[in-house]
């Protein structure tokens, strides 16, 4: 795209109108086997928030200013993965070194971060879109409190489920996938709110 | 033996096929399924780098230190994915710009890992190679499942070719992400039927 967007625009469109799980799929792993219960499921939010706002910083700075340079453009993907694993590495030290009521509560969720597709996505995302790097901070923050609020209205609404009496081929899995469709079909009515897809 | 060649590969396929069963991987790929051509793309290119990654993590397991594995086994799928993606833009420039990002994310599809660490990590090369090819297989049946579904009536064509009659009318939903849920909620809902009933 390449347009001067305002970042402020970029940051609600990946949260409502372009929602990370919800209208690209991203992150549907963790999405869905960590959704049980609301108050993981909050962590987990959290921490993708955290981790997605960084990274995409942090690769933004090493693709524009590394890897382009030196012509090292299709090493990007090892590049990228390498770096966000070294993130979190990084953040787990940290946090388990300041802050030990922190690292209870988000700790166990960073492991699973390195692996989580929405990461990496928001970064090919990023680079795809040409954002500069004002617009990747946005993006990456409105990305990751779209996938957060995704996940802990899915959290809720499947504890709720829990009592219901389904088919019994439904339970798990299958109602989550319908649930989340729903959801999905909801969230679209941002769509036309704002002018960018 | 329990587990010769052709149990492990086809239970992949049906009895312990990764979408149905394991809910692993679908973060990737659903993204593609409203057209069967990139759906089968996704899907070889997918076949190709489970296998392969299988077969290396799996040739290397003895050396590999118990505690940077995860880091290892990423490297290994990642650099597999910069070969397919290096060929896709080669050979296919159009399906590559098509797919996007989503070739890039094959990286992280939790069905490579998943394999590398519940079978790579134990079992010999051949048997690893053939267990990574039968789940890329098992994958890829069920998104073109759902592909022919969302392109048959969103479009009314299959593999672009026009199928429906003049009149048909093309269901706009199916083009659109929430029909690519619904329809994987209802295979799994039917997939499940034979599964509960023994029980």
């Amino acid at each position: 795209m390449g347009v001067p967007l305002n970042p402020f625009v970029i940051m609600i469109a990946a949260a409502l109108t372009s929602n990370m799980v919800l209208s690209n799929f991203l992150g549907m792993c963790s999405f869905i086997s960590v959704s049980k219960d609301i108050k993981t499921a909050n962590g987990l939010g959290m921490a993708v928030t955290f981790v997605l706002t960084l990274t995409s910083v942090l690769n933004y700075i090493v693709y524009y200013y590394i890897l382009l340079p030196l012509n090292l453009d299709y090493l990007r993907y090892i590049v990228f993965i390498v770096v966000i694993a070294a993130f979190v590495q990084f953040l787990e030290m940290v946090i388990d070194r300041f802050s030990p009521a922190l690292y209870i509560n988000l700790g166990i969720f960073l492991p699973l971060i390195t692996v989580n597709c929405a990461i990496l996505g928001g970064v090919l995302f990023m680079i795809i879109r040409e954002y500069s790097l004002i617009q990747s901070l946005f993006f990456g923050f409105g990305s990751g409190a779209g996938w957060w609020l995704a996940i802990v209205a899915l959290s809720a609404m499947r504890m709720r489920m829990r009592e219901k009496d389904l088919p019994p081929q439904l339970v798990g899995p299958g109602i989550t996938m319908i649930i989340i469709g729903i959801m999905a079909l909801a969230f679209m009515g941002f769509s036309g709110m704002l002018p960018v897809q | 033996m329990a587990e010769s060649k052709k149990t492990v590969f086809l239970a992949n396929i049906w009895k312990n096929n990764p979408v149905i069963v394991q809910i692993l991987g679908i973060c990737s790929a659903l993204a593609v399924t409203n057209n069967l051509t990139n759906t089968l793309i996704m899907g070889v290119g997918l076949i190709f780098v489970t296998a392969f990654s299988s077969l290396t993590i799996s040739a290397l397991r003895r050396m590999i230190p118990k505690n940077v594995r995860m880091m290892v086994q990423v490297l290994i799928i990642a650099t597999y994915v910069i070969i397919l993606d290096i060929v896709l833009k080669a050979y296919l420039p159009s399906i590559s710009k098509a797919l996007g990002p989503y070739v890039g994310l094959i990286i992280t599809n939790c069905i490579i890992m998943g394999r590398a660490e519940a079978f790579a990590q134990s079992h010999g090369s051949v048997l690893s190679f053939l267990d990574g090819v039968s789940a890329g297989i098992g994958y890829s049946l069920v998104l073109l499942a759902v592909a022919f579904i969302r392109e048959l009536l969103g479009f009314g064509t299959v593999f672009g070719v026009r199928v429906m009659p003049g009149g048909f009318t093309p269901w706009v939903i199916m083009i659109m992400a929430p029909s690519a849920f619904f329809i994987l909620g209802a295979i799994i809902w039917i997939a499940r039927t034979p599964i509960v009933k023994k029980k």
